[in-house]
Formats: structure tokens, sequence, C-alpha cells
């Protein structure tokens, strides 16, 4: 379960990476591509030239394009490793592409081509996989909770989970794909736990300030191990903590009246969007650790 | 006149009073009670609609599929709704199961500041030939303006009519009078009021929200809903009535509803009783309630008709005399009533 903190060689080309999408998700990942040791951005793709990502990222002196996929389609030299920060609809367009291309992708929208992955989880087994899916930062952040919960308590019939966000961090993207999210979230976390009824419940507060993201997650069990539960916890706690430093479980487990609970909150490092957006790190620092695992790893075997 | 629509919400708004414990036999009862009442839909579900029911927000009793087959199969006349929330419920689980147990009308709904994470929902179902319309709820949490920024975006995904919930019943009489002609300036398509009583203002709400130009009546049976209850539907028909619109309802279909099938189930009765609506309709002092309820009892009548027959001889507080006069006549045309002219 844990993960051992990437080991950096002594002299380690960066392996070229584009990130596809200009939005919140797209801008946050160059962010945390910008400090990586292991990668560094070949292309930031969109297709609009007005948007507040394109500038972000001229500012920043990073090479960019409003041609989308067909820039990487016609270059496809400019990266070895593809983050799609578009859209459900948009990557169902492009994976055929990048797959073609045979570029290492990782997907950042709800669509669901590729395999699941949770980076604590299984990780070891998605790395020769050609197209990877985050799933949505509500499953990022609660499934791995439900995973050691569904470990602990294999019989747990039913599970649920509600992710609050700040709706300023919820961009359009997100926004029009509300309803993948939310299947997405609630398939994954019954794919992860072998759990046979799982629900997810996506909420979006507008309060201002905006509130820090906020993830519940509910169990309903007889007779729980709360000794072991804790215990369990703890070490996924920490296990999370070293690709994503602002998660913690901020109350649990509590039982009463049958039903377990446990809420993480994720402190966002305040990269694009300020600390209130933990929903943007969740999904993005789980992108950037399968990246640079990926890339680690190839190096390795080099 | 435009029409006025009464959209029921009570075994949906009413599943929060009970705990979401609703029953197979009050869904029936409920759905034979009000079809053809006049109701232009009866909307069924847990309290925040399809796929609501959680260790969130209750367990129901019933699965959302049980609940719509019983009520679809219940209903001939009235239409058959639901209402979901994005972020709850999606397409594929909810949406599409729905369209398949025979749902005709569909609300759709967000906080009210979210409106476009309705889009994906309103679109689907429009383009599958459904009839949507956007909810905005917590209206009362912003300005005029933003509530009609996000209620153009719902008519722009294509909803057929908009719905703004004062889910904590906070509205002041001048907000709805401000909103509601905001949504009259601004909309093209229809638009109304789901209004709760925490302040005691439910009613006369959404009569404000009418006469500034909604045409949807949103609400339940005996205020039957979360909380302190809803606008009561039968009390803001017999105003309307009272006030000179005309409805194409069965007034005392809803009573009957209100007094055999909602007041024995709730938990707390916080709803107006029919015998108080009739006595406020028919302008008739209610110091009279105790002498009807007794008389009617008496003389085998219903005592909201001797209500109405009191308040057509105009009487008068102190004339209790007239009561028993008015039950012995309304039992005698009973057992021998005038020929037909």
């Amino acid at each position: 379960m844990s993960i051992n903190r990437v080991s950096l060689p002594t002299e380690v080309k960066k392996t070229k990476v584009g990130i596809i999408g200009t939005g919140n998700i797209g801008c946050d990942l160059l962010m945390k591509v910008m400090r990586s040791p292991l990668l560094e951005c070949g292309i930031f793709a969109g297709h609009n030239p007005d948007s507040a990502g394109i500038k972000f990222a001229r500012q920043h002196n990073i090479k960019t394009t409003v041609d989308s996929i067909d820039y990487i389609e016609k270059n496809p030299d400019c990266c070895e490793v593809v983050f799609d920060a578009t859209s459900a609809k948009v990557h169902l367009y492009n994976a055929p592409i990048l797959d073609r291309l045979s570029k290492f992708t990782l997907d950042l929208t709800p669509a669901k081509v590729g395999i699941f992955c949770i980076p604590i989880i299984n990780m070891d087994d998605i790395l020769n996989k050609n197209n990877i899916n985050l799933i949505t930062c509500g499953g990022q952040a609660s499934i791995p909770i439900a995973w050691v919960l569904s470990r602990v308590h294999p019989e747990i019939e039913y599970l649920e989970v509600v992710a609050t966000i700040a709706s300023r961090s919820a961009g359009i993207g997100t926004r029009n794909n509300i309803d993948e999210f939310t299947q997405t979230t609630k398939d994954a976390l019954k794919e992860f736990t072998g759990i046979k009824k799982t629900k997810a419940i996506i909420i979006l507060n507008p309060a201002d300030p905006p509130i820090t993201m906020h993830n519940t997650i509910y169990a309903l069990i007889n007779n729980p191990d709360m000794a072991r539960i804790k215990d369990e916890l703890c070490k996924v706690e920490l296990a999370v903590k070293e690709y994503v430093p602002g998660y913690k479980i901020s109350l649990g487990p509590v039982y009463e009246n049958g039903r377990l609970t446990v809420i993480v909150q994720v402190i966002g490092s305040g990269d694009y969007l300020p600390p209130y957006s933990g929903n943007l790190d969740i999904i993005t620092c789980a992108a950037i650790k399968i990246a640079e695992t990926y890339v680690l790893k190839r190096f390795n075997k080099k | 006149m435009r029409e006025i629509l009464f959209f029921d919400t009570t075994l949906r708004d009413g599943s929060h009073a009970i705990k979401h414990q609703v029953k197979p036999e009050l869904i029936e009862e409920y759905c034979k009670s009000m079809d053809n009442s006049g109701v232009y839909v009866v909307i069924v579900g847990p309290g925040n609609g399809l796929a609501a029911s959680s260790l969130q927000i209750g367990l129901a009793l019933l699965s959302d599929n049980e609940m719509l087959s019983i009520a679809r199969k219940n209903l001939h006349h009235t239409k058959l709704g639901i209402y979901l929330i994005p972020g709850f419920g999606t397409i594929r689980d909810d949406i599409i199961p729905a369209i398949e147990n025979g749902v005709e009308v569909f609300k759709i709904g967000c906080h009210c500041t979210e409106a476009n994470t309705t889009r994906q929902h309103i679109e689907y179902l429009r383009d599958h030939n459904q009839e949507v319309y956007g909810v905005l709820m917590m209206y009362h949490m912003a300005s005029t303006e933003r509530i009609i920024e996000e209620a153009k975006k719902m008519q722009s995904y294509g909803a057929h009519g908009i719905i703004l919930m004062d889910s904590a019943g906070a509205s002041t009489p001048e907000m709805v009078k401000k909103t509601f002609s905001g949504l009259f300036n601004n909309l093209d398509i229809r638009f109304g009021f789901h209004a709760h009583n925490n302040l005691g203002l439910a009613i006369a709400n959404t009569y404000i929200a009418l006469e500034e130009g909604a045409s949807i009546v949103d609400g339940t049976i005996r205020g039957f809903g979360a909380g302190v209850g809803n606008c009561q539907i039968e009390a803001v028909a017999a105003l309307l009535e009272k006030c000179g619109y005309k409805l194409n309802i069965d007034l005392y279909q809803f009573f009957n509803t209100s007094e055999k099938i909602i007041k024995p189930i709730m938990l707390e009765d916080k709803g107006l009783p029919a015998i108080s609506i009739v006595s406020g309709m028919a302008g008739v002092t209610a110091a009279f309630t105790k002498h009807v309820e007794s008389a009617a009892k008496e003389f085998n009548v219903d005592p909201k008709d001797v209500f109405i027959e009191l308040g057509k001889r105009k009487v008068v507080a102190g004339q209790e005399d007239m009561i028993i006069e008015v039950a012995k006549t309304l039992s005698d045309r009973a057992a021998y009533p005038p020929p037909l002219t």
C-alpha cells in the first residue's frame, strides 16, 4: 500500500508531457509538472486562444497551441506522456488518436475509456496500459478509505460517499460532466471495494470564502472492528499524504446506529487555485504521481 | 387568463416528514385519491428526489422503482412526475429507468447558483421529447439578478418551465414580489413557486408569486412536507378561487385527500383543516367552527357544506342559531332533492 518516494537518479533527462485542456485542472497540472524533477511540459494544448489557461501558460514561457489534439497528432515528438483534462466527450474523441500514437495517457475526465487507477491501490497493475483513468476528485479522495473499510469488513453490503466541493473550484468541464462524474465515482467505488451497492453524491457549495473539499464516507457495518479500522485508516492516510500533502482524515471513524462515518478533508497546495480547491490537488497529484512512477520505471529498465 | 398548473409534490416532500418511510399503500391510496382531481402532476420519490435514498439524507423504505411502479398503476388522468438533483442521480441509473417506468414530467434541480449542473439532464430529456422543468433550490441565498441569470440558463437548455424553491421558507413578501416580477420580465417560459411555511407565509407568498406572473403552484396537500411543511395546495386553491382565478380542479377531492389520507399519517399535523379553509372561503366567523362540526354530525351532512351555505346567507357574528337551521335544511335537501328544472 505504501508508495516509495521517487528517488531521483543523478542524471535524468526530463520526460516531455503534453497537457490537453486549459481549464482549472490543466493549469494546476502544468504548475505541478513545472516543479517535477522528472517531467517537463512539451505542449500545453487548448482550442481557445483567449482562454485564461493559454495566457497563464504563455506567461510561464510554456509552448502552447490552440489546435488541441491535432497539434499532438501532427507533432508526435512533442511529448511522450499526455494528460487529458478536457471533458468526457472530448476524451472519447482524443483517446483512439492517443492510442494510435502510443502515448501513455492519463485521462482526468470521467470518460472511463481506460483502466481506473488509485495510486495506492493498483499502481503496479496499470503502468503497462496505454490509457489510465483517474476517476474523479471525489473518487480519488474517498476510494482509499472505502477500500480499507471493505478489506477489514468484506461483508459490507452498502457504502456511500458524499463529496462537497466549492463552486468556484468546479470549472465548466466538471459542470458539463456532472452526470459522468457522479456515475464514474459510483462505479469506481464498486469496482475497487467489491461492495454490491454503492452510492456517490456530489454537492457544490457556493459559499464565500469558499469551503475546503470535504468527503464523507458512510458504510453500514454490524460490529465494526474499530481498532483495526483505525489502524488501517492511519496507514492509508499516510500513504495518500505522500503524494497529496493536504489529505487528512478530519473525523472518525465514528460508529452510531449501524453506520460508520469517516470524513476526509483535502487542503490543496494552492498551485493554480487557492487551497480550498483540494479537489484539484487530489486528482492532479495522483496523475503526476502515476506519470512520475511510469517514467522512473522505464528509466530503471534501461 | 393564463392556466395555473398545480404540481403536487406531497409524496416527495412529505417523505421528509415521515423519515422517508412512505409505504406502498400510501402511494396507491394517494394516487387514486388525487387522480383526475385537476392537479397537473403528482411527483413521486424520496425527499431529495430520485437516487436520494441514502445514509446522508435518510434511507427510504421503498426503492425508487417500487414507488414509481405503484404510482404508475394508479394514475390514469394525472401525470406522473419525478424530481432529480444532478450529483445524486444519473441519466443511466435513474433518468432512463424513470422514462421506462412511464414518468411524464421531470423536475431537474440544483442549488440556485449552479444551473449549469442541470444542463446535461435537461438537454437529455429534451432530446428524448420529455417534459422537463428546471428547479432552483434555496433561492433566498442569491440576488434576484443571479436568480434570473440562472433561470435563463435553464431556459436556454430547453426547460419547459422554471420553479424556484424557497427551501428554507425564508422569503419575505417583498423578496417574492421582486424575484417573480424579475422572472416575468426576463423569461419566455412559465415559472412557479415551491414555498415552505417557516414564517407562516407559504400561501401568501405563493399568491404573490402568481400575482407577479407565476403560473405553477408547487405544493403539497395539507402542507405535508419537510420541517413545518409546504404551501398547502388546497388552501391556496381556495384562496385563488375566492380571488376570481378560474381553476380546473376539484377542491373537495383535495379536501378528502387531506382529511382521509394525509392527516392520519402525519407525525405532527401542521396543515390547515379543510373546515377552516372553507369557513375562510365562505367568510363565516371562525367562532362557529365547533358548533358547525357538531350540527353537521347530528344531521349527517358535510360541515364544509354548512359553512358554504352559511356564507351564502351572509350570517354575522352572534348568529349561531342559523347553524342548526342550515344543517337541517341541507339534510332535508339530501333526503328529498329538489326536482330538476
